[in-house]
């Protein structure tokens, strides 16, 4: 299709036909316009004597967040200790919930198709909110705390979790477990030889890899009340101390890589 | 060596089993590590379940406002703050558009320069320095300073949004790089193509499904954040949903939270019929 | 023992894999289906054990009516049908032991499999069974770490430890090289024999089929077109069931076409021979 031929009768070859390139010059058109347009709408709503005053406004930040004040870490170890737990246990909690969610969801595996759309309805309600909005949900309910933010992470952890682990379901070699049922096994032997066995490895490496985002999640948790070293930080911006938000800033760099590294090494390890 | 300790082992569990006694191998070969781990992970979970302080008299108190919440997704609200959500939904979805398209298109360079196969050293460490700051830090903890840099309003907000794109992006477009089948690339330059021909030859029919793929998930990855940023200032619905909580209107609050589910469902859907239509 | 009496199967495409099948197989008969891909033979078997759900016809295994069990009752049922299958079907992650041990799962309630506690007898049988086919020393292995005609005979000790009355054995060599294939075989004739079990075997491999099979049936798009003795197959009946091929003439490599075929070791390259040796049984 793409080779035409000139009026001198030599054949052309060309990427795309003349109408495929006029669509394709249409859809970027649109793009662009519709970039332009959402441009427009922000460039409204902005007041840009500050933005023209960023940069001063940055230098003057890090003037004021240098050095920082080494002094204040020994207040944010609890908190941090906190931060952690919020993660761990929040990871575990979501991580039992589900386990049972996402073997509902696949297809091979859900007991009936209602039960599969609830199951997907779960997961994508998790997964649509974010985890700071399940916290602020949550500190209204059970009031400030660490209670709610290992509530929230392990809800918002329900719909990751549940998501790439039904995936995995979905992929396993039919075989192993055809030859499981054959043995005469009931519905929940066959999960447990045939499916299960397939997608250990990809949950433990889904749970880890969670566990570590989760990690740098919980950070802010506590900007809403729900507990952790976003507390300290609250506090600090509010008080303008932004020498100790740089010591925060240090802190939560530093866990959050040796979370990350820790996630790298065992995912490393399983596979 | 390991084998001579194996074989008395395996010899014995084979004896064993042909008497009928037969266990399941255990998961973790030395029996002190098996019980220093377990032993520990107790340890840890005792330590941290008793440090959770809960008030279990707020907790009751809160079970009423929970019922309620629950009633109030019966009957989510649109109407009564519907001028506020129309705002604040339009804020967010063009933070997340130009976001993305900045983020995406900055993220390119970036990705590039990280990519150790294609980059010189000095440069590839400038790179990996920019994506490591862009994926530690918290959206939330990156659009606190935006707002102190440029005003509160959308525009921090959108930069926040692109910064974390960039650093995204950037380390999987470079994974991507750093994989790629260099045969197809030693072709085209064997041709006699310039670096710039060869990266447009080689290298971008290589990475570009995958490129515009993990776009459209950014995408929705953006729009779930920019849910949030508003609550420190930096524009979209978040503020709209900070208000309406702070203020007990739970209707409300139920209806955003049921429009952000569903333009979270719109982009998934029509992201994987993009991602099907450009392979 | 078992008779299948007007068996149809249909699938939800429309597409029609079995018609009107009838087959009797007594006691401690070991039969080989043949038939080109796509002929129904896996659709067959698997409607026995129902993993395939006919559409039409009966099926007794000695007095139960396979076809309306459901459930508890099915499950029952299945316990007395080993299978065993092309690709092995083994669980790769479990080890040796574990993978045989699951062919009790029909016996055994959730708890004690999941717990791996099983009866003390099922244990001495299983390694007995290992012991059978050769594959003691693995029992801690994992799957994965075997050989194709090791985990083939793991996967025969599975399904020996349903204590089945019938095996139902779905392209066992199809993954093997020949003498693997042949040793295989040889291990399900002989457990046939020692244990007095019906067996239908799926098998791409005619001179296969001739040499360890007591019955030869040939299925053509879902009919039986073949029923017999393996001497009485010849070359008129291969054409009925294959199609047009020259049975009798070695392949010769002199033009492009039977070059490209050569190597692949066409399933019945070696008839030819066989039915010259008169086949084995």
């Amino acid at each position: 299709m793409p080779v035409s031929t000139t009026p001198q009768g030599q054949p052309v070859w060309r990427r795309r036909t003349t109408r495929a390139q006029w669509l394709q010059y249409l859809a970027w058109l649109a793009g662009v316009s519709l970039f332009l347009l959402c441009w427009k709408m922000i460039s409204d709503n902005t007041m840009w004597v500050f933005v023209e005053d960023a940069g001063r406004q940055g230098a003057d930040l890090i003037s004021r967040m240098t050095p920082p004040e080494w002094g204040y870490a020994n207040v944010l170890w609890k908190p941090m200790w906190d931060t952690i737990n919020i993660a761990t246990l929040g990871t575990a909690l979501g991580i039992m919930m589900a386990f049972p969610v996402a073997f509902l969801a696949a297809r091979n595996t859900t007991p009936h198709p209602l039960i599969r759309s609830a199951a997907l309805v779960i997961i994508v309600s998790s997964r649509s909110i974010n985890s700071l909005i399940w916290a602020m949900l949550l500190v209204t309910i059970l009031g400030p705390g660490v209670l709610a933010g290992i509530i929230a992470i392990a809800l918002r952890s329900i719909g990751f979790v549940g998501k790439l682990l039904y995936e995995a379901i979905e992929e396993i070699h039919p075989t192993p477990v055809e030859a499981i049922s054959a043995t005469g096994a009931s519905r929940l032997q066959v999960m447990n030889y045939g499916v299960l066995p397939q997608v250990m490895p990809a949950f433990a490496g889904i749970s880890v890899y969670r566990w570590d985002i989760n990690i740098r999640e919980s950070t802010v948790l506590g900007l809403v009340g729900a507990g952790g070293i976003g507390l300290q930080l609250n506090a600090s911006i509010n008080s303008l101390a932004w020498d100790q938000v740089s010591v925060i800033f240090i802190m939560i760099f530093a866990t959050v890589l040796v979370s990350e590294w820790i996630s790298a090494r065992v995912r490393h390890a399983i596979i | 060596m390991s084998k001579q300790a194996e074989a008395p082992l395996t010899q014995a569990r084979q004896q064993a089993a042909s008497r009928g006694q037969w266990r399941r191998l255990p998961l973790i070969e030395s029996p002190r590590l098996r019980w220093g781990l377990a032993i520990g992970a107790v340890v840890y979970l005792f330590l941290a379940l008793a440090s959770v302080e809960v008030n279990w008299a707020r907790v009751a108190e809160g079970a009423a406002r929970a019922v309620n919440f629950l009633g109030a997704f019966m009957q989510p609200d649109f109407m009564s703050r519907y001028d506020d959500i129309v705002a604040g939904l339009l804020e967010s979805l063009t933070m997340t558009l130009t976001s993305t398209v900045l983020g995406v298109l900055l993220a390119i360079p970036v990705g590039l320069g990280a990519a150790r196969n294609i980059s010189p050293l000095p440069i590839y460490f400038v790179c990996r320095a920019i994506i490591a700051v862009s994926r530690t830090f918290q959206e939330i903890i990156i659009a606190i300073l935006f707002v102190v840099m440029f005003g509160f309003g959308p525009f921090a907000g959108m930069i926040t949004l692109a910064f974390a794109t960039i650093g995204f992006m950037a380390k999987l477009l470079a994974e991507d790089i750093e994989d790629l089948d260099w045969r197809q690339v030693e072709a085209v330059r064997a041709t006699g193509a310039s670096w710039w021909q060869t990266m447009n030859h080689a290298v971008q029919p290589q990475v570009m499904p995958r490129l515009i793929g993990l776009s459209m998930y950014r995408l929705d990855i953006n729009f779930r954040e920019s849910s949030v940023i508003g609550i420190v200032g930096a524009g979209g619905i978040g503020a709209t949903l900070n208000t309406s909580l702070s203020r007990y209107e739970y209707d409300t609050s139920a209806a955003i939270l049921l429009i952000i589910i569903a333009i979270v469902l719109l982009c998934e859907y029509s992201s994987s019929h993009v991602r099907r239509w450009t392979q | 023992m078992l008779t299948l009496s007007g068996v149809g199967k249909r699938y939800p495409t429309g597409d029609r894999a079995l018609t009107d099948i009838e087959l009797a197989l007594p006691k401690g008969q070991v039969m080989a289906l043949i038939g080109p891909s796509g002929a129904g033979k896996s659709t067959l078997i698997r409607c026995v054990n129902r993993l395939v759900e006919p559409t039409q016809g009966s099926i007794r295994l000695e007095d139960t009516e396979i076809t309306k069990l459901s459930g508890h009752k099915l499950r029952h049922a299945r316990r007395s049908m080993g299978m065993i299958f092309q690709e092995y079907a083994l669980v790769d992650r479990l080890t040796v032991m574990e993978n045989v041990l699951s062919g009790q799962l029909g016996y055994v309630g959730f708890w004690r499999s999941f717990l791996r506690r099983y009866p003390q007898e099922a244990v001495v049988e299983a390694f007995r069974l290992l012991e059978r086919v050769g594959l003691t020393h693995a029992i801690d292995k994992r799957a994965d770490a075997l050989s194709g005609g090791q985990r083939q005979r793991v996967g025969i000790a599975r399904a020996l430890l349903q204590s089945p009355k019938l095996l139902l054995v779905d392209e066992p060599t199809a993954s093997l090289d020949p003498k693997t294939s042949r040793q295989i075989m040889r291990l399900i004739r002989e457990l046939c024999a020692e244990r007095e079990l019906a067996a239908i075997i799926n098998i791409h491999d005619v001179a296969l089929a001739q040499q360890f099979a007591d019955r030869i049936v040939g299925l053509r798009a879902g009919e039986i077109v073949f029923d017999g003795l393996p001497s009485e197959l010849d070359s008129d009946m291969l054409t009925t069931i294959y199609g047009e091929e020259e049975w009798d003439t070695t392949p010769e490599p002199m033009d492009d076409e039977t070059t490209d075929d050569a190597p692949v070791n066409p399933p019945y390259a070696r008839v030819l021979s066989s039915i010259e040796a008169g086949g084995a049984r």
